[in-house]
């Protein structure tokens, strides 16, 4: 009676693992065709490319309920988990370097001309300047009001 | 129970796949058709794990973390290949 009931639980388990696995993947398929930029695309895709794909994982050691499956769904899940964000920065870094155009309704690009394209560096953001030359640089408004109040 | 469930999983990942195919062929850039490789790989991962559950044989796991691993490999040749060699847009 309760075997009954614990393989019908998992039964259960499984058929929404599935569900909701597939129902990720249709999502990552659906915002890689609505969305309008090549980053958006990417933002849709490999998040719920990868979540789908795990949560599919899960369905299957749940169904077989073997040590060796489940290590290998693991490891598939694992794998998945490492190399999806690593490659989607790769692809995501030769897309911006290469000028794939941006959505046109895009509010600001922090790196645009700030990178450099040849030796592949960035220009120092202003807390790494020497502290004399940030305050030099940044202040002389404040100093001069302050200068003009004190005498 | 789970049949039922099976089937409606396939149709929900076919319709999935026809999808990111439709942006394969439309995807304006380079980058775009690689990104929907790499979901059409994942999308057969996934796929490959349904149909483990449908056949009973577990062996078809195997399968599936290969070819997680040659799609990642695939990725970061397509990449290195965007950036260091070919022709720019910017160029």
């Amino acid at each position: 009676m309760t075997t009954d009931y614990v393989t019908f639980g998992l039964e259960l388990a499984t058929a929404f693992f599935m569900l909701v696995g597939a129902l990720f993947m249709l999502l990552a398929g659906l915002g890689a065709l609505r969305m309008p930029d090549l980053l958006m695309r990417m933002h849709a895709t490999t998040k719920a490319g990868a979540l789908g794909s795990g949560v599919i994982m899960v369905a299957v050691a749940l169904h077989f309920g073997e040590a060796g499956v489940t290590t290998r769904a693991v490891a598939i899940t694992l794998f998945v988990m490492l190399t999806s964000p690593v490659a989607a920065h790769v692809i995501a870094r030769a897309g911006y370097f290469t000028g794939t155009p941006m959505w046109s309704r895009i509010v600001r690009d922090e790196l645009k001309g700030k990178y450099d394209r040849d030796n592949h560096t960035l220009d120092s953001p202003p807390r790494y300047k020497p502290k004399a030359t940030a305050e030099t640089s940044e202040a002389p408004a404040a100093n001069t009001d302050t200068d003009k109040k004190e005498p | 129970m789970i049949d039922v469930v099976l089937w409606i999983s396939f149709v929900i990942m076919c319709i999935a796949l026809i999808v990111t195919f439709i942006r394969l062929v439309l995807g304006p850039t380079l980058p775009d058709r690689v990104v929907m490789l790499e979901l059409m790989a994942l999308l057969s991962v996934a796929f490959i794990g349904l149909y483990s559950i449908k056949s009973g044989h577990s062996a078809f796991l195997d399968v599936a973390l290969v070819l997680a691993l040659t799609a990642f490999l695939a990725a970061v040749g397509f990449a290195r290949y965007l950036e260091k060699g070919g022709l720019h847009d910017d160029d």
